[in-house]
């Protein structure tokens, strides 16, 4: 047990004596954190779109006035036909439109009723989508509440958000966040740190030694499950504080379920690092295998909802998934812990199935 | 029997249809240094893994430092040392640093490490030089300090794989100096080498070929048992007759 202590206490001696990994370690969550917080988002802002109104009265221009006013868009100018509108897309100079139809206002009270077009350039489909979303929304709010002509409107639907009332992205990103950084910092840096034994010839001498085999492998992950925590605490203060993203359910339990991921991560670690013989190949395989997939389909970016049949089959091993969707239910939605009791079972199911393969393949690999 | 500190009966390992290590009795008595000679591939390194308690022989009987190689590998590994041909260290620790961490592993306290550290050092030379990075050191001084560490907990049989490989031969001279030293405070060493000018250091050899020990004695009686000048020339006698090769 001793000669246990010894080896931690050496851990830790490398993790402290190579300051810029450990720098790196603690600086990356709050380089995403900051990244994925405030510059990279899905919202849409300062959106220049153009009007083509045949027809120009003062209800087109308070409606072009509204919006200009919205931080999602910015008025670039009245065009005089849709072509003109079609060409000043193609310079760049607008990315959406609005195409009024001839007599608009009077039109307003026929039986036909009058037609809006919303135009937008669909190069990145996403914030298209968004931009229609947005514009329909300020069209419809506009006639129903600045007009009186449309009051009698059989349906009006009322909308709400929930959870995310501000439709803040940073909400959905925090948890995907954590579940990668987590991953990083625990698979990687303990899978490299057993390889690195391994090149260097030292494991050749360890084995020799007294201390168990399982002993050295366990005795690595304990800086790495310390220095976890820490990346843990730091990314929920940034994420709280900074970010302002509430924890709406249950503190305790968000804790938890963190650690288990970081114990299922440190198992991923060791898994591969039984696996393979260079860091090289280590740092390949932690970044193609896992984190890649962490990135596109944990539902961190894109909904694994969207994706295709297959994709969505191969999002239900990805551990990353399971974590995200619990942190995003406790943390975001506040739900109590019994409704993602499936998220903590499958996340804890593929640490035991992790653990008993990487030690089973561990040993094997010591005859 | 009670002189022997490795006493081995027909050690045999197999692997699959391959047999690395063919029926091996030799033993190795208390305070000598014994040369285990072979060429890459006659079966060395998977014999030392068998006395090191790396790895379990297929069949045949071994004791090493009077503990059962079948029963008690655990008991072995504690009165080992072992000092792997890459000088196997932590390049990112400093000397004293690595001393303090295979001091521990072998479960010294930490004022026997120290005390242990600060003479070995003192007699390497290593006093000077006890905060400054292992990666940092000349090749030869990582030679000096992997064998420093490996007899840190004072181990009754000291286990050298190749210890002079990379080091020119100036240096490989003053390391077997060290080797008379720590001979000379009673520790027992088994060095693997495949420098035949080496060999006659030693007190006894043997020689493998092809997984068997093909020879076994001291220089001077494996040379006149061959008729050979030199111990380079007895190997070459046995090695012409080897099928494996590197």
């Amino acid at each position: 047990m001793k000669g246990f202590f010894a080896f931690v206490r050496k851990e830790f001696l490398h993790i402290f004596r190579d300051r810029r990994t450990l720098l790196v370690l603690i600086g990356l969550p709050t380089m995403l954190i900051v990244l994925f917080g405030f510059a990279i988002s899905t919202e849409i802002r300062n959106v220049n779109i153009g009007v083509c109104a045949p027809d120009k009265d003062v209800s087109i221009a308070r409606l072009v006035d509204k919006i200009d006013r919205s931080e999602y868009f910015t008025f670039k100018g009245w065009y005089g036909s849709a072509m003109d509108v079609d060409r000043a897309m193609k310079k760049g100079e607008i990315d959406a439109a609005l195409v009024f139809s001839e007599d608009f206002s009077s039109s307003l009270m026929s039986a036909e009723g009058a037609e809006i077009s919303v135009v937008t350039d669909a190069v990145n489909p996403n914030n298209a989508s968004m931009e229609v979303m947005y514009l329909t929304n300020i069209v419809y709010g506009y006639f129903f509440s600045d007009t009186d002509s449309m009051r009698q409107s059989p349906l009006v639907p009322n909308l709400r958000m929930l959870y995310n009332p501000q439709l803040r992205s940073s909400y959905n990103f925090v948890p995907g966040i954590m579940g990668l950084i987590l991953l990083l910092v625990c698979a990687l840096m303990t899978s490299v740190s057993i390889v690195r034994e391994k090149e260097t010839g030292t494991m050749e001498v360890l084995l020799v030694s007294p201390v168990k085999p399982i002993g050295i492998v366990f005795a690595k992950m304990i800086p790495y499950f310390v220095i976890s925590c820490m990346v843990l605490v730091i990314t929920l203060l940034l994420t709280i504080f900074v970010l302002k993203v509430p924890v709406e359910g249950s503190f305790f339990w968000m804790i938890l379920v963190s650690l288990l991921y970081i114990i299922l991560s440190l198992g991923i670690g060791l898994l591969v690092s039984s696996l393979v013989k260079t860091q090289i190949i280590a740092t390949l395989i932690i970044g193609m295998v896992f984190l890649v997939p962490v990135m596109m389909m944990s539902g961190m970016l894109y909904p694994i909802e969207s994706m295709p049949y297959v994709f969505q089959l191969i999002a239900q091993v990805i551990p990353a998934k399971w974590y995200i969707e619990a942190i995003r239910k406790i943390m975001i939605e506040g739900v109590p812990f019994v409704f993602v009791l499936k998220e903590v079972g499958v996340l804890l199911g593929m640490t035991v199935v992790i653990f008993t393969a990487a030690v089973l393949k561990f040993n094997d690999r010591i005859e | 029997m009670e002189d022997n500190v490795i006493q081995v009966e027909h050690l045999t390992k197999k692997f699959g249809s391959f047999t690395a290590v063919d029926d091996i009795t030799f033993e190795v008595r208390k305070g000598e240094i014994f040369g285990f000679l072979g060429a890459n591939g006659a079966g060395k390194t998977t014999a030392m893994k068998m006395l090191t308690g790396l790895s379990f022989p297929t069949s045949g009987k071994g004791m090493v430092a009077g503990y059962d190689i079948w029963t008690q590998s655990e008991l072995i590994k504690k009165n080992i040392g072992y000092m792997s041909q890459k000088f196997a260290l932590y390049s990112d620790l400093t000397v004293r640093d690595n001393i303090g961490i295979f001091g521990g592993i072998y479960g010294m306290k930490r004022a026997d490490v120290r005390r242990r550290a600060t003479e070995l050092m003192e007699r390497l030379g290593f006093m000077s030089e006890k905060d400054v990075r292992v990666k940092e050191l000349p090749q030869g001084w990582k030679q000096k300090l992997a064998f420093l560490v490996a007899v840190i907990h004072n181990p009754r049989i000291l286990f050298l794989d190749e210890p002079t490989g990379g080091v020119d031969p100036a240096a490989r001279r003053q390391f077997w100096e060290l080797i008379y030293d720590v001979v000379d405070s009673g520790i027992t060493a088994f060095v693997t080498t495949h420098y035949m000018d080496e060999a006659e250091y030693c007190s006894r050899i043997s020689m493998m070929v092809d997984g068997r020990i093909e020879a076994l004695g001291s220089p001077a009686e494996l040379k006149s048992e061959f008729g050979a000048g030199s111990i380079a020339d007895v190997f070459d006698i046995l090695a012409r007759g080897a099928k494996r090769s590197e």
